[in-house]
């Protein structure tokens, strides 16, 4: 039981409506051209996508749980960055 | 049910007032509904119990393809053949699904495999049990899965995020599973009257191995206090048991069989089935290792990681070659 592990790799699939690549989980496999394989057979059972990204987790940068104040909330107070923070007047038509 | 007694490593039910102050914090996400993501700070026992929780039912998910392996090459006709062998496929992808979300947790799939060989870690009970023939994949799919959807439904919205998601995929396939298993149960007891024979066999061989699912009786269940308020367990043991039992009564009353259990009666005060426990001595012998297949699953395991052992290094070292070759030739 000396052999390496082989490394991780998450998976990204675009399904068919035009919407983008999505997370849809991890696996593990030697190389990119293995991990496409992998993912193909583990999570497009039922035709759920047509493109597959995998990228080796190893390679995937994340904020830290712990920034978690300074990095999201001054986007809370800033309501006027949604459209319905602006009251026009129905007389002035479909907007 | 897929994870039955995951011994608890903590030391039991902690009382608030004893929390450490992010322990506190911690149970307090948990209360408003919040889900633990995997580099959030958890207390230890937490990531202990989920590790061997997700990982017992990820292994029942790869032994437990071993009982509907035996049957497909002996399923009766093409398009059972088909679904089978999709059902099975379903299950090893069950399997990936659970172990990435253990992983999270900081254990390596090949620490949970060894753990799983070694005897640290379980698997479902269930599983200890023979297929003897084809209506055993009726039954199967349609106790068995279905007993692991009830489950595994309410774990959708369990409190640790990788696993919750998990869970949503394995029920958005899995219902497919226990519809193929009463399929097949209906075809049986429609055909000739040794088939029927063979279906009722099979209801009478996996019904109390399904209610055992379950795990034991909450009297007996001494790990459940601190995993429910951890919300990694959301219903207790004899509360599904009997949701399982009032679902599927009628399904067995619309199939022409009969439940063996002479006890077995609608209770219209508490608007439940009545029904007669399992015998748990019989559990607790399958679960410590001594039911009728357990040596059997534990050695087909062995035999696909030991034999497998030359190719998933066979494959490291092909892809370091090749990506070798792909650097020297830039």
């Amino acid at each position: 039981m000396s052999a390496k592990e082989w490394p991780l790799w998450e998976v990204f699939i675009r399904g068919q409506h035009g919407m983008s690549h999505r997370h849809v989980g991890s696996l593990h496999a030697v190389d990119a051209e293995h991990a496409i394989k992998n993912a193909r057979d583990v999570y497009t059972r039922r035709n759920e996508g047509v493109s597959i990204w995998v990228v080796e987790a190893a390679h995937i940068a994340a904020s830290a749980p712990s920034e978690k104040g300074p990095m999201y909330d001054p986007a809370r107070d800033k309501v006027y960055r949604h459209p319905t923070f602006y009251d026009i007047p129905d007389d002035a038509g479909k907007m | 049910m897929y994870a039955q007694m995951v011994k608890s490593t903590g030391k039991g039910l902690v009382a608030r007032k004893d929390m450490l102050p992010e322990d506190r914090a911690f149970q307090d996400r948990i209360d408003a509904g919040e889900k633990i993501e995997p580099k959030d700070y958890m207390p230890d026992g937490y990531r202990r119990n989920l590790i061997r929780q997700i990982g017992q039912h990820a292994h029942s998910e790869i032994v437990g393809q071993l009982p509907e392996g035996n049957w497909i090459t002996r399923a009766p006709t093409l398009e059972r053949k088909a679904n089978l062998l999709a059902k099975v496929q379903d299950e090893a992808g069950h399997g990936l699904y659970l172990y990435c979300a253990a992983e999270t947790l900081g254990v390596s799939r090949d620490e949970m495999t060894e753990m799983l060989l070694d005897g640290r870690m379980k698997y479902s009970s269930i599983f200890n049990y023979p297929t003897l023939t084809w209506a055993d994949m009726g039954a199967v799919g349609w106790l068995v899965d279905g007993a692991a959807i009830m489950n595994q439904v309410p774990l959708q919205r369990t409190s640790y995020g990788p696993y919750a998601r998990a869970m949503v995929r394995i029920c958005k396939e899995e219902s497919f599973h226990q519809r193929q298993g009463f399929h097949i149960m209906m075809a049986m007891v429609n055909g000739t009257a040794d088939q029927k024979r063979m279906a009722q066999d099979a209801l009478n061989r996996f019904w109390y191995p399904a209610l055992m699912m379950f795990g034991p009786s909450d009297k007996d269940s001494v790990h459940s206090a601190q995993s429910m308020a951890w919300r990694i367990k959301m219903n207790t043991n004899d509360e599904l048991r009997q949701k399982f039992v009032d679902e599927t009564a009628p399904q067995v009353e619309y199939l022409g069989l009969t439940i063996p259990d002479d006890d077995l009666q609608w209770n219209e005060d508490t608007g439940h089935y009545d029904f007669t426990e399992p015998d748990w001595a019989e559990f607790f012998e399958v679960i410590s290792g001594n039911g009728p297949c357990n040596v059997d699953r534990l050695n087909a395991r062995k035999k696909a990681w030991d034999d497998g052992a030359w190719v998933r290094e066979a494959m490291v070292v092909h892809a370091e070659k090749k990506a070798a070759r792909k650097q020297a030739a830039e």
